[in-house]
């Protein structure tokens, strides 16, 4: 019998963790940075997560870039390397550059699961691989109880950092009757096929742009409208533009926006029946292939049945600033389901809760507020009032934290210079009760514009304002100082 | 993206033909709120357009409730479409508040799309405008 590695073992913990992904390494790192008593298991035999099997065609869409303004061994850094996992320690940054063959900016799957399990070796974090989560209880006395393969986990909060990563189907009639994104075949395959992909979003888009080589033509339809000057500002970009730009220009490839009503198997082809949302009218198609990228949900068990609850479709968990369950305490979420925290939304513009890159903060987040909890408060640094201009001023300009998550984290501190550091703005405004003090955010506007914006709260007054904009983002210069200095006012 | 047979149910959306709720229902979100959660917030601007699903919501200034919203009704237009700050707390008075919600910024570009949309909410404020004249006279 394999000896369990000793913080593994089935018993009683502070805190599971429940993955080996992304955001169950990130979450198991800060909880041992903050000494909190923890173990994680993960059905997996390695680290890595979904990143073992998917993005599909093998190349992920959030860039590293292995040479940077800044060494890679800098908190900089990580502005460049949106894939490696994040450490205080120099020597455990920018793992997934070093895997890179730089043949693109963005890593291969390989490569990012090579950048992971480098980490999850060389930090040392002890995970019990092949025991699969079954079932959850929670006991008289508010413990949580984890069931699984291994033998029974209890402990007082539960980090699930499971992905979204379970398939999940649109209600059309006939969907199932044909694959769904992940049982995608070798695009080799599709040769020479007029193929048509359900959902215009990241998925849809990745096959489109991995089939274009091979496919006679693609077809690529949702009710909803592509919007392009959205989509040219984020990440995804890369993936959607290929296949849209061949629509446009009239190569073969269609983007429909279209409610598709059903879906008919007539010998070896497809009939689809479709009605058009943009431009009305019945549209119907005989295709060779069709693949739902309809996206894919959270895998969360019997997590609804204990009150969990959810959102998008019953695809996520409604989760608190700090990515708690809004109605079950102690269960938390971290990775790709930190979506499910809908932020401000200030001037209209959703928060981002979720950045591709922003998981990492997200976990450090989660893990401070157990740690809080559980009876280890952390010793607060203190700064002298008079230099908060200029310490506020260098976080605007400089903390990957929030340049990843703009308008959802947020550098705090309180007016007599007591630092709280990064927390969710939400928490920040929605505290009245708390000591008068001081938030900054990067924030977007509703044209992508990148402004700093500072939130003073005075005597349960809340005051924002958002500064100029700069072409160099230098928003630790002296203008900047000196409105810092004003709205502070008396400091 | 909501199921569209929430939508259904909704008087907003009365007016949209299949397709065109399919459309409107891909472009929405859901959301949560546990008890006591601020949704909308005096002084912001614009946030985001609100649906309540189930449950129920208090408009507050200064912490006193003005009036209570059920489900269908709709909040978050006003700040929206006059680009001024919001005037009230908007907070969740069950245990579970359940809305659809478009972020403020999609507003305007989804009534263009949808004029039944804009009508429905224009007969909507109609009223409240009405009941609002018959308790000043």
């Amino acid at each position: 019998m394999v000896e369990l590695a000793g913080r593994a073992r089935p018993g009683d913990y502070d805190v599971v963790v429940v993955g080996s992904g992304p955001g169950g390494l990130q979450t198991a790192y800060w909880l041992r940075r903050l000494g909190v008593d923890h173990a994680v298991i993960s059905a997996d035999e390695a680290p890595g997560g979904m990143f073992r099997v998917w993005p599909i065609f093998g190349r992920l869409l959030s860039w590293s870039k292995p040479d940077a303004p800044y060494p890679t061994t800098s908190r900089e850094y990580e502005w460049h390397d949106h894939n490696s996992l994040v450490a205080d320690e120099p020597r455990l940054r920018a793992f997934v550059p070093q895997a890179m063959d730089r043949r693109y900016a963005v890593p291969t799957r390989e490569e990012m699961v090579a950048g992971h399990a480098a980490f999850a070796d060389r930090a040392g974090i002890a995970i019990r691989y092949g025991c699969r989560w079954e079932a959850t209880r929670r006991e008289p006395d508010g413990r949580l109880v984890l069931e699984t393969t291994g033998g029974e986990y209890r402990c007082r909060a539960v980090v699930f950092a499971i992905g979204v990563t379970e398939p999940w189907r649109s209600p059309i009639p006939g969907i199932d009757t044909v694959p769904h994104y992940a049982e995608t075949r070798d695009a080799a395959s599709y040769r020479g096929r007029r193929v048509f992909v359900i959902g215009k979003r990241n998925s849809g888009f990745e096959l489109a742009d991995g089939l274009l080589p091979w496919a006679r033509q693609l077809i690529v339809a949702s009710p909803s409208p592509v919007r392009a000057e959205v989509l040219a500002r984020s990440t995804v970009r890369v993936r959607y533009f290929q296949p849209l730009e061949d629509a446009r220009v009239g190569g073969g490839t269609l983007a429909l926006d279209a409610a598709i009503e059903s879906i008919e198997r007539v010998g070896e082809r497809f009939r689809i029946r479709a009605q058009g949302t943009t431009q009305p009218g019945e549209i119907l198609f005989e295709v060779d292939d069709v693949i739902a990228a309809t996206g894919f949900r959270a895998p969360l068990l019997d997590l609804p049945a204990l009150g969990v609850v959810t959102v998008a479709q019953g695809r996520i968990p409604a989760l608190t600033p700090f990515f708690e369950s809004t109605s079950v305490p102690g269960i938390f979420f971290a990775g790709n389901a930190t979506q499910g925290a809908s932020g401000l939304r200030r001037d209209g513009v959703v928060s981002t809760s979720a950045a591709v890159q922003g998981f990492r903060y997200n976990a450090r987040i989660v893990a401070k507020e157990l740690a809080e909890r559980l009876g280890r408060p952390r010793r607060r640094g203190r700064v002298d009032p008079g230099k908060l201009p200029s310490l506020l001023g260098e976080a605007l300009a400089r903390s990957p934290e929030l340049w990843a998550q703009k308008g959802y984290l947020a550098h705090a501190v309180s007016l007599d210079g007591r630092v709280e550091g990064v927390v969710p703005l939400e928490h920040f405004v929605d505290a009245p009760g708390e000591a008068d003090g001081v938030a900054v955010t990067v924030e977007l506007d509703r044209d992508g514009g990148i402004f700093p914006s500072v939130y003073v709260r005075r005597q349960r007054r809340l005051r924002i304002e958002r500064l100029d904009p700069h072409p160099l983002h230098a928003f630790d210069g002296e203008p900047y100082q000196r409105r810092l200095a004003q709205l502070l006012g008396a400091v | 993206m909501v199921d569209p047979g929430t939508l259904t149910r909704l008087s907003l959306f009365a007016g949209l033909a299949a397709p065109q709720l399919e459309a409107v229902a891909s472009a929405l979100d859901e959301a949560s709120f546990p008890r006591g959660a601020r949704v909308i917030r005096e002084g912001f601007e614009g946030e985001a357009f609100y649906v309540i699903t189930a449950g129920e919501a208090a408009v507050q200034i200064e912490g006193q409730e003005r009036a209570r919203l059920q489900p269908g009704d709709f909040f978050g237009e006003v700040s929206i479409l006059t680009g001024g700050a919001t005037a009230a707390d908007v907070v969740a008075e069950t245990e579970e508040l359940r809305c659809v919600v478009l972020p403020g910024a999609e507003l305007v570009p989804l009534l263009l799309a949808h004029p039944e949309l804009a009508v429905q909410m224009l007969r909507t404020s109609a009223r409240r405008l009405r009941n609002a004249n018959l308790w000043s006279s």
